[in-house]
């Protein structure tokens, strides 16, 4: 029989149903290998769970939309890996829900801030960037200097631990403490299990109120951590092949 | 549901047979260039697919028979860049700052590479053209906390101030006020003093009081006359230049709570010879001394 295409216009089920297995196909291409691709990911060492006060930054970070205008993604191209350090790794935001990778610069990439100023630069530049930057348009944030609400940091870490972040029973028994060992608010305790739980977090007092854990601390010491957790030093890459 | 196909009077082209209510469609063919353009495409889309990266497999993705990847070709860039410059970069990293001063290809790339440098990590907080901030020093003159010598410079820029290497330069003023060394009324004759040695008059009898105050608690770092110490990073008080305000109220706020700005180890962050470039840059910048 010869085939006509008016068998499918005239028959409103097997249009439906061939529409389906067509934009099925499309879907299935594109979709199913990212749950079986294992690679994706490169394998590298240091890269691990936001603390809980870094956690705190990131939410406001969020919440603030600094995603707007900051991307947290430096591509494989010359100017910018001169400019903002070695090109973001997809490791570097797997424990990311949701990830900043950002589409839109309107300021400069954020990946690899971390350590780039000192804590007070970013209090300072928060509270009026134009004070240090006269050409700056960013917005001030200078109500960030009041207390950050950290009692319920425990189930942040829960639920990210359900998106499938490694969060152990330990951190999540821990993070309130943490938020206020991280900020500086314990000032004779032990840091050894927080440092333990969460190498290469930022200790200290970031906007120079000790006493106070503050929206401020929370999102410097998230900017501080930024891009730092990988040493690039040590490795090849040979070995970041997908 | 084509019907008849038949041939149209006016144009002499063929109809689809389709016909809905007596209105008829013309079968006009597609434009050649048109429709070769589209049969180019689809060639060029499936050469494309098998030479590059494209297509995903169940565990992996096919690379593509040309072997190309983004990572790779960008390594290839920065090598060929390194290449490119490491003559004149090893040039720099082995010659003494005041040599390369001497030598006006080697100054001509620090200008260059410097400028850029500059802009990216250091005008964040000492300003364009090192103009400087409220807590972050100028540049660009020749007052200098922690020496202005191009040796001094290169110290600084490579292990910072106040930060975790090892190496760091590191002072800490005392809290004066807050950690109850001094009352609120030496604080006061102190700051009134620290005042005059940049000219600002005062009360003889305060300035007296001041004097006794800072000889005791201030000369040690800052000197018998307020000229400063670079080892110590202890500013020069009597320049009439201040980091955090001249005022009385911000004098005051810097005796009672302290100063302690940091400044990152760039070592950390960027090769040794732009650290190099970027302290001779900066020693360039007008007060290098």
């Amino acid at each position: 029989m010869k085939f006509s295409h008016a068998i499918i216009e005239k028959n409103v089920l097997l249009l439906a149903v061939l529409s389906l297995l067509t934009v099925s196909i499309g879907g299935l291409v594109q979709i199913v290998p990212l749950f079986t691709i294992e690679s994706t990911i490169e394998r590298v060492d240091g890269v691990r769970p936001y603390s809980p006060l870094e956690l705190a930054g990131r939410n406001i970070y969020i919440r603030e939309g600094c995603y707007l205008c900051h991307s947290q993604q430096i591509r494989t191209f010359k100017d910018e890996v001169e400019r903002y350090g070695h090109y973001s790794l997809a490791a570097e935001s797997m424990y990311d829900h949701p990830f900043q990778w950002g589409s839109k610069r309107t300021g400069p990439d954020l990946a690899r801030v971390g350590g780039k100023y000192s804590n007070a630069w970013h209090v300072a530049h928060l509270n009026d960037p134009r004070a240090l930057v006269p050409e700056s348009i960013m917005p001030t944030y200078q109500f960030l200097n009041r207390p950050l609400k950290y009692e319920d940091y425990a189930d942040h870490l829960k639920a990210l631990r359900i998106a499938g972040v490694p969060y152990t029973d330990e951190m999540v028994a821990e993070a309130v403490k943490d938020v206020r060992l991280q900020a500086g608010a314990l000032p004779d305790a032990d840091t050894a299990g927080l440092l333990a739980r969460y190498p290469k977090a930022h200790l200290g007092d970031f906007d120079g109120k000790p006493e106070e854990v503050t929206e401020m601390d929370a999102l410097v010491a998230y900017l501080q951590m930024l891009g730092t957790l990988v040493d690039f030093t040590r490795i090849n890459p040979e070995d970041l092949k997908q | 549901m084509p019907t008849k196909i038949e041939k149209d009077a006016t144009t002499g082209q063929d109809t689809t047979g389709h016909e809905w209510d007596g209105i008829k469609e013309l079968n006009t063919p597609l434009p050649k260039w048109w429709l070769y353009t589209f049969y180019f495409c689809i060639v060029w889309g499936i050469a494309y697919t098998v030479l590059y990266p494209s297509w995903p497999t169940l565990s992996s993705h096919f690379g593509g028979t040309s072997g190309w990847t983004r990572r790779a070709e960008l390594a290839e860039t920065l090598t060929a860049q390194k290449a490119a410059q490491a003559d004149t970069r090893a040039k720099i990293v082995a010659t003494p700052i005041e040599e390369i001063r001497k030598d006006p290809a080697l100054m001509g790339y620090v200008q260059a590479a410097g400028r850029v440098a500059f802009a990216d990590n250091c005008a964040g907080c000492h300003g364009a053209g090192g103009a400087g901030a409220v807590g972050f020093p100028t540049l660009a003159d020749d007052d200098w906390i922690w020496g202005g010598k191009p040796e001094d410079i290169l110290q600084t820029i490579t292990y910072g101030i106040r930060n975790a290497n090892e190496n760091s330069r590191i002072s800490d003023m005392p809290r004066f006020g807050a950690d109850g060394l001094l009352t609120k009324e030496q604080i006061g004759d102190v700051a009134d003093y620290v005042l005059s040695l940049s000219g600002t008059a005062a009360d003889p009898a305060v300035l007296a009081r001041g004097a006794t105050v800072f000889a005791e608690n201030c000369a040690a770092c800052h000197g018998e006359k307020g000229e400063g110490m670079h080892e110590m990073g202890a500013p020069r008080l009597s320049d009439g230049i201040w980091l955090y305000g001249g005022d009385r109220k911000t004098v005051i706020e810097t005796i009672t709570y302290a100063r302690r700005g940091s400044m990152p180890a760039w070592i950390e962050r960027l090769d040794p010879a732009t650290v190099k470039v970027l302290a001779t840059y900066v020693h360039a910048l007008g007060g290098g001394q």
